[in-house]
């Protein structure tokens, strides 16, 4: 009972390491919109833009302050009345296609990555189409 | 079915090999430019970030005269590797305006006095709203400003005493 009371004592004690800045998150950072269906759409974009700090994770997941400044500006654009998509096409204006998770099929660099899995598709089952064939027909 | 059919599958798999041998070769390349590079600034008005210094608008940096904006922290170690250039830069005669990101007055004080202060004027960017404005993903970055607020150049990265001259030359292409 005492070492509990002494390692609770510890942990209650226990300040975070110096984070990369001492200022508080942005407003909107960590906290929803008021209006459900406007946190709904906000929310859902954030799952579908990059950060840019930590490259592979979304704004919705990366916990980088500059993650949570995308975040906050996000639901105050969403909250001013813009639709998810001006605030992507914002956001990709000013980073490029890169921004966002949701490339747009008719760009020049991004077409292949859409087209490639269907030929594939299309390529193994024209490879394949003999395997189908009941033995003794064809060949 | 044709002979060198056979070889399809193959060359299928030596061309996706390849690709992925190439992405393994390949640095990483986690730079991302901004897409502001020839456009207008976009119009922003920060608060002053300590006393000594004014608030900083997007209309201070149309003067006639190009410019440098250079986005910093007290919190940001290549900034400190920076410093230095960017003095050197301003006894050139250079105006340098600065955006402090996620930072304190104390903090921002503290770390001019001890690494020099070559900034006209400082606005304070709390929230990393401006730095979104402008495409900028991380600090120290230093943007490139002609006389009518054009963005004309994007330095990623501290300021290494090779940029110096570069730097030189583009701020007098841009006048």
């Amino acid at each position: 009972m005492k070492r509990l009371l002494c390692l609770l004592l510890m942990i209650s004690f226990v300040t975070p390491i110096a984070a990369q800045t001492g200022l508080p998150p942005a407003p909107y950072a960590d906290r929803q919109l008021e209006d459900p269906r406007q946190e709904a759409m906000a929310s859902e974009l954030m799952e579908e833009l990059r950060c840019l700090k930590c490259q592979s994770q979304s704004i919705a997941d990366s916990n980088a302050p500059m993650a949570g400044d995308m975040r906050s500006q996000v639901r105050e654009r969403i909250a001013a009345g813009e639709t998810p998509g001006e605030v992507r096409s914002w956001l990709i204006e000013r980073y490029g296609n890169w921004v966002s998770y949701d490339p747009p099929i008719a760009s020049a660099v991004t077409w292949p990555l859409w087209i490639a899995p269907i030929v594939l598709l299309l390529t193994a089952l024209w490879l394949a189409r003999g395997r189908f064939r009941k033995p003794g027909e064809g060949e | 079915m044709n002979r060198w059919l056979l070889w399809l599958p193959l060359v299928l798999f030596g061309l996706f090999f390849g690709a992925v041998a190439i992405g393994l070769m390949m640095p990483k390349d986690n730079i991302i430019e901004s897409k502001m590079v020839g456009k207008e600034m976009p119009a922003f008005a920060l608060p002053a970030a300590i006393d000594q210094r004014p608030a900083l608008t997007s209309a201070d940096l149309s003067g006639g005269k190009p410019t440098l904006l250079n986005i910093f922290a007290s919190w940001c170690v290549p900034c400190i590797a920076e410093a230095p250039q960017l003095l050197a830069l301003q006894r050139a005669g250079v105006e340098i305006n600065g955006i402090a990101s996620r930072d304190t007055p104390e903090d921002i004080a503290n770390f001019l006095n001890r690494w020099g202060n070559p900034y006209t004027r400082i606005g304070t960017d709390t929230t990393s709203k401006v730095q979104l404005e402008l495409g900028s993903s991380g600090v120290p970055e230093t943007f490139v400003i002609d006389g009518n607020g054009v963005i004309v150049h994007q330095h990623i990265g501290d300021i290494r005493e090779e940029d110096v001259a570069k730097l030189i030359e583009l701020l007098e292409e841009a006048g």
